[in-house]
């Protein structure tokens, strides 16, 4: 069981179901995700991690097929519940995607982009947060001299970085990483596992990993999911040590996946 | 940090999307008017005669557009036989033998250029080679003047097709032995034959509805076009323009309706057909 | 034991004799363009030398005296292009973006559809259209709304049957643009918390700004050479426009009054305006080149 001492609960789902047109993907999954932890989502490919990462941000609502019955709570809110603004919840719970996404300007415009979007700023308080954030990504010193460049001119590791940088500039409550270095060379990929233990001390962190090696050295807890439906959620530690369900230990060691 | 408006944001998108959708009801609206139109003026024009007579002058009964029909056939399959060889041939070249140079590059903004040039330009262009030094409006002038303006489209759209067909073909018929022009003939282009058919076909429905270029060169005629190299030839589109705005009898303008319905749903049938056939697209 | 065929052609021979067709074939393209340039020179040398730059700036048109002027025939293309522009460019726009990022695939399929065989109708068709619906219903809406007298044909008419010309033909390479933008990025602004209008403004528009604009020229290049449609409404008459109610002229619709009949200096005159027509249009297609250059410099592309 997770410890929940001295821990808040950020997100709770609540018989959270999904369905792509008639085809259902989500099986009533009941998770509680702690604030300011880095949580990560195993399992093999097509169980659901992905998509249940999607509802937090109800980013799915885009697709006309795909619907969702159940609850998600952050800090106690229903998501789902009419009085809250899609647009916001999107500022305070940020996305990184498995394949870098710059947008088409400059390095710089990347940055302030959500800060642009959602806060009236004069333009030195912006400089100076673009500053702020491209230097708790470790990227200021590569791109300094670079932030008038288009976004897409970086290397695929720097990309990613400067997407988490867009995402953190807005300062959102919580991150959501869906596979976020499965398209990144090693040397890049270290770089952004460093990037997400700091990142913890001020963020939540969701993240979906294929790679359980990543998912056991960044995460405090781990859930695994198969087939729609969660199997188990515990510390990392417990998981990858002695899991409680044999279906976990069976995917753990390779069995199958 | 002092935050933005969420209103203004999300009452602008709203806004932007009514008049989006009242931009599109609109552009609908329009292609209704002019289709409906067409086919309301047209379609009472339509008989056995209609089809089979040719054309009369000053309104006499029975007349028809058959030998207007007839012409304009003659004229673009004039026109597919000039420029259908070096369009091919001139796509082979860019595509085959000669992808990225500074002369290739140059081929390929004239023929970007060429495409660009109003087609009446092209009537002159023949006019002044052919028909000035002739004497002689011909059916063949109107051919040439057609086909001026298909050849660079089908020399582009050539070379996008051809280019599209993956190396690995080609290179396993060069490791068979396979000479070059024999590989283009019989592995390239067969594979690409869909895509070019497509490329032809839409060029053809370019041209088929031109009148501009046809002007000064094929001009028009009463007669059946079967003096194609020598004399005017009648043709729908002229033909077309005459009735329309140098006739006064009505029965002439509702011909001229009845041949412009034949053009349009000729045109729209083969668009439609290259479209749903071949799935062509740019790029697909 | 079996024997080699025996090779007709020598291989290598008739490869490289393939390969210089194939190159004279390619080659002939420029030489058209060239051709073209020339001859339109050549036959307008006598009016050129005639009437000097003032054929650029008269607006005489005298065939009993056989003195000509481009004046009515540039500016009223200039205008009904103009017209064409303001009015079709924001539409196809709108439409074409609406078309790719808002609206339903059961919508947008119909509607893309019919726009593509819009684009594809006959010119003629439109000015048939014009002359006898179009023209009609412009006389009565402007009388009976403004009180204006309006025969109808004119500068007015004559560009806004040309903004129905252009409007598909753009729109159709606009919603292409907007297809290429990648929905990975599109997704990001989204998730970033952006509406539907920050999206297409914030992030398709950048991605495709090169495209648009090159959509915008290849509108202008058209709608400047457009003959048909125009033919039909504008009047025809060698004015220049000093109301868009006026009737007028365009440089191609001048030709294609005038040419057949045409003899002499008059002759070499049209081919003087087919010329500057030539040089407008490929000056478009230039213009084009250099701003989608500095388009791609601005957005800081390597």
């Amino acid at each position: 069981m997770i410890n929940l001492e001295n821990e808040k609960i950020k997100i709770h789902t609540h018989d959270l179901n999904f369905f792509y047109g008639e085809h259902q993907a989500l099986f009533a999954n009941n998770l509680d995700i702690l604030d300011k932890r880095v949580t990560a989502i195993i399992g093999p490919s097509g169980c659901g991690k992905s998509t249940f990462l999607r509802c937090l941000n109800r980013i799915f609502e885009l697709y006309r097929e795909q619907r969702v019955e159940g609850k998600i709570m952050i800090d106690g809110k229903d998501i789902f519940d009419k009085s809250i603004d899609v647009l916001d919840l999107r500022r305070k719970v940020g996305m990184i995607f498995q394949k870098p996404t710059p947008f088409p300007m400059s390095v710089f415009d990347n940055v302030a982009y959500g800060l642009k979007l959602h806060f009236k700023l004069k333009k030195k308080e912006i400089s100076e947060r673009v500053e702020k954030t491209l230097r708790r990504v470790s990227l200021w010193d590569e791109v300094k001299d670079k932030l008038r460049r288009s976004g897409m001119a970086l290397s695929g590791g720097q990309q990613q970085r400067l997407c988490i940088a867009r995402a953190i500039a807005a300062k959102p409550e919580i991150l959501l990483m869906d596979e976020p270095t499965s398209a990144i060379d090693p040397v890049g990929t270290l770089k952004i596992e460093n990037l997400i233990e700091e990142l913890k001390q001020k963020f939540t962190i969701v993240i979906v990993t294929h790679n359980m090696q990543q998912a056991a050295r960044v995460s405090d807890n781990t859930a695994f999911f198969y087939q729609g439906k969660i199997v188990e959620y515990n510390p990392t530690k417990k998981i990858f040590t002695s899991p409680e369900k044999k279906h976990t230990e069976d995917y753990i060691t390779g069995r199958f996946g | 940090m002092k935050r933005r408006g969420m209103k203004f944001r999300k009452s602008l998108n709203w806004i932007i999307k009514a008049y989006s959708i009242f931009f599109v009801i609109l552009a609908v609206a329009l292609i209704s008017w002019i289709l409906y139109t067409v086919f309301d003026f047209g379609l009472p024009a339509l008989s056995w005669s209609f089809f089979v007579e040719p054309t009369k002058p000053y309104g006499i009964e029975n007349g028809g557009i058959a030998n207007a029909l007839l012409g304009t056939l003659f004229i673009t399959a004039g026109a597919v036989i000039i420029s259908v060889p070096p369009g091919i041939l001139g796509g082979i070249y860019l595509s085959e033998f000669d992808k990225d140079s500074k002369l290739s590059n140059f081929i390929r903004f004239s023929a970007n250029v060429m495409m660009g040039v109003p087609s009446i330009l092209c009537g002159l262009f023949v006019y002044a080679l052919v028909v000035y030094n002739t004497k002689q409006f011909s059916g063949m002038a109107g051919s040439l003047a057609l086909a001026i303006i298909m050849f660079p489209v089908i020399l582009r759209t050539s070379e996008d097709m051809l280019q599209m067909v993956p190396d690995s073909l080609r290179e396993s018929a060069l490791a068979l032995g396979t000479p070059r022009w024999l590989t283009i003939f019989s592995i390239v282009c067969r594979s690409a034959k869909g895509g070019l058919l497509t490329g032809v076909l839409l060029a053809v429905a370019r041209v088929g509805g031109e009148t501009a270029p046809l002007l000064f060169t094929a001009l028009w005629s009463d007669d059946w076009p079967f003096h194609f190299f020598s004399e005017p030839t009648s043709n729908l589109t002229v033909t077309i323009n005459e009735y329309a705005t140098n006739s006064p009898f009505e029965i002439m303008q509702t011909r001229a309706w009845g041949a412009a319905l034949i053009i349009c749903v000729a045109i729209l049938s083969l668009n439609i057909f290259c479209r749903t056939a071949f799935n062509y697209k740019k790029g697909n | 034991m079996a024997t080699l065929k025996k090779q007709l052609i020598n291989p290598e021979k008739f490869d490289k004799v393939f390969k210089s067709l194939c190159a004279g074939s390619a080659l002939l393209v420029s030489l058209l363009m060239a051709g073209l340039f020339i001859q339109l020179v050549y036959y307008a040398l006598p009016a050129i030398r005639t009437f000097g730059f003032k054929f650029l700036i008269s607006s005489e048109w005298d065939p009993v005296n056989n003195i000509y002027g481009a004046l009515p025939a540039i500016s009223g293309t200039l205008l009904t292009t103009a017209i064409a522009l303001i009015i079709a460019v924001p539409i196809s726009f709108i439409v074409a973006m609406y078309l790719v990022e808002s609206a339903s695939p059961k919508l947008s399929t119909p509607i893309s559809f019919a726009l593509d065989l819009l684009a594809a109708v006959p010119s003629i068709i439109y000015g048939m259209w014009g002359l006898f619906i179009f023209v009609p219903f412009m006389q009565k809406f402007f009388k009976s709304l403004f009180g204006i007298d309006y025969s109808g044909f004119g500068f007015l008419t004559g560009g806004i049957i040309l903004a129905f010309m252009i409007l598909p033909f753009i729109c159709a390479i606009m919603r292409d643009v907007f297809k290429l933008v990648p929905s990975v990025t599109k997704e990001a602004a989204f998730g970033a918390g952006s509406t539907h209008w920050e999206v297409s403004y914030d992030i398709s528009m950048k991605y495709g700004a090169k495209g648009l604009l090159g959509a915008v020229f290849l509108g202008l290049g058209r709608a400047v050479g457009e003959t048909m449609a125009v033919l039909f409404v504008i009047g025809n008459v060698q004015n220049v426009p000093k109301s868009l109610f006026g009737r007028g002229t365009t440089i191609a619709a001048t030709l294609a009054n005038n040419f057949s009949e045409a003899e002499g200096i008059l002759k070499s005159s049209l081919f003087e305006l087919g010329l500057i027509l030539l040089v407008m249009s490929l000056g478009v297609q230039v213009l084009g080149q250099l701003w989608l250059n500095r388009v791609s410099r601005q957005m800081g592309e390597k």
